[in-house]
């Protein structure tokens, strides 16, 4: 297999060198080499069917790897899901930039969408050209309709983690019908009820008083 | 193929990326959108099947971006599509990674994850109906196939025991292969 980032030259990490050096590998680590990174993120990425990434991210590079321990894994997840993109190659990338840098960052990010990308065209050219098979129809749309139940079971096991006040369901509510009701654009969403949402969430010790105790506020500490 | 369709889709899912906030399922009914309504890359069904594929492969569902884009321009189109749709949001990633712990303990921070938290589950939801609207028809017969399928693979997902998603998927192709023909 050819992997395009196995052996760069050995340069510094000068591309981070003006950032806080958080993401350098503790002193007296061996260096991961990239081919290594790579590799390991190719088996995830060729593994991982069904979603649930984050699961086999955990188990390899948490208890195999012992890249990460569980606090920083966390914390990388965390960026992953609050920054827009997939989990999974944010995942990657940051595992990637943290281990060596932007090579690592790139050697993860191929890693990880490489089996997909390389699967779904071959699938996608055998698809194009076969558009009208009654029976490739027939096999997607069965794929189609059990995947509406997956998303639907995904949405709302996140959701019921997450949403514990009368707040968050208003704002699930208004997400919701502004984007598949009323149609509006997803950019403007985003500008309007996000700034609004960290506003309410925002944080309160700051105010100069504080006239009632709503139940979020029990939220700060999570 | 002209270069004015590899912009337009390098363009479409650049933004798409960008807004991606939760993961691809949030993108999905402005996907659809761009793809279906503004640019006709691909109609409504090709779109679910589309969709139905990158369920099929490993990795990120959201792959279904090179089938689009091999749809508009053969292989320069998936490749400008992969990129458009995976670059600008795993750089987004990097950079902020690196100033993320400058904001360690900071409250805004957490305001803003809260703030999003609710927004994204919304967002998960819109797309779940925008996928359901495309996944969901037929005749009604059919719907009713659908509406089982779908119900089925939620109930076992939500209500029963772990298990890997993907065999429900393949389930579900081969219940389309004997009854949705």
């Amino acid at each position: 297999m050819d992997i395009p980032d196995s052996n760069p030259e050995p340069e510094k990490r000068d591309v981070g060198a003006s950032m806080p050096d958080s993401s350098a590998p503790a002193a007296g680590q061996p260096k991961i080499s990239l081919r290594e990174i790579f590799l390991t993120f190719l088996a995830i990425g060729a593994t991982s069917f069904g979603g649930g990434v984050v699961a086999y991210l955990r188990s390899s590079l948490v208890e195999k790897k012992q890249w990460l321990n569980d606090d920083s894994f966390l914390e990388v997840l965390e960026i992953s899901q609050t920054l827009p993109g997939l989990n999974a190659t944010n995942m990657a990338v940051l595992v990637g930039d943290k281990l060596r840098g932007w090579p690592g960052a790139v050697a993860g990010f191929l890693g990880m969408l490489l089996p997909g990308a390389t699967l779904i065209l071959i699938l996608g050219i055998v698809y194009a050209s076969n558009a009208h098979n009654e029976t490739l129809n027939a096999v997607l749309k069965g794929v189609g309709a059990a995947s509406v139940g997956l998303l639907l079971a995904v949405t709302l096991q996140i959701g019921r983690r997450q949403l514990e006040h009368r707040l968050d369901v208003a704002i699930v509510a208004v997400t919701l019908v502004l984007v598949s009701f009323v149609h509006v654009m997803l950019p403007i969403v985003l500008l309007t009820v996000g700034p609004i949402a960290i506003f309410l969430y925002r944080p309160r010790t700051h105010l100069p008083h504080k006239a009632d105790d709503h139940t979020y506020d029990k939220r700060s500490t999570d | 193929m002209n270069f004015g369709s590899l912009f337009s889709l390098l363009w479409v899912f650049s933004v798409l990326s960008i807004m991606a906030v939760g993961g691809g399922t949030s993108v999905l009914p402005a996907m659809k959108d761009f793809t279906v309504e503004l640019q006709h890359w691909v109609n409504e069904d090709q779109f679910r099947d589309i969709y139905a594929l990158g369920q099929l492969v490993p990795g990120p569902n959201m792959l279904m971006v090179i089938v689009i884009g091999y749809h508009v321009a053969a292989i320069p189109g998936a490749i400008i599509a992969f990129l458009g749709f995976f670059v600008p949001s795993s750089l987004v990633a990097v950079g902020t990674g690196r100033v993320w712990n400058h904001f360690e303990g900071s409250p805004w921070r957490t305001a803003i994850q809260r703030g999003f938290a609710p927004i994204v589950v919304g967002l998960m939801l819109a797309g779940t109906i925008s996928i359901a609207r495309t996944a969901i028809t037929g005749d009604s017969e059919q719907i009713q196939i659908c509406l089982a399928l779908a119900a089925i693979v939620f109930v076992i997902l939500y209500f029963g025991k772990k298990m890997n998603p993907a065999l429900l998927i393949l389930a579900g192709g081969v219940a389309g292969w004997i009854f949705l023909r």
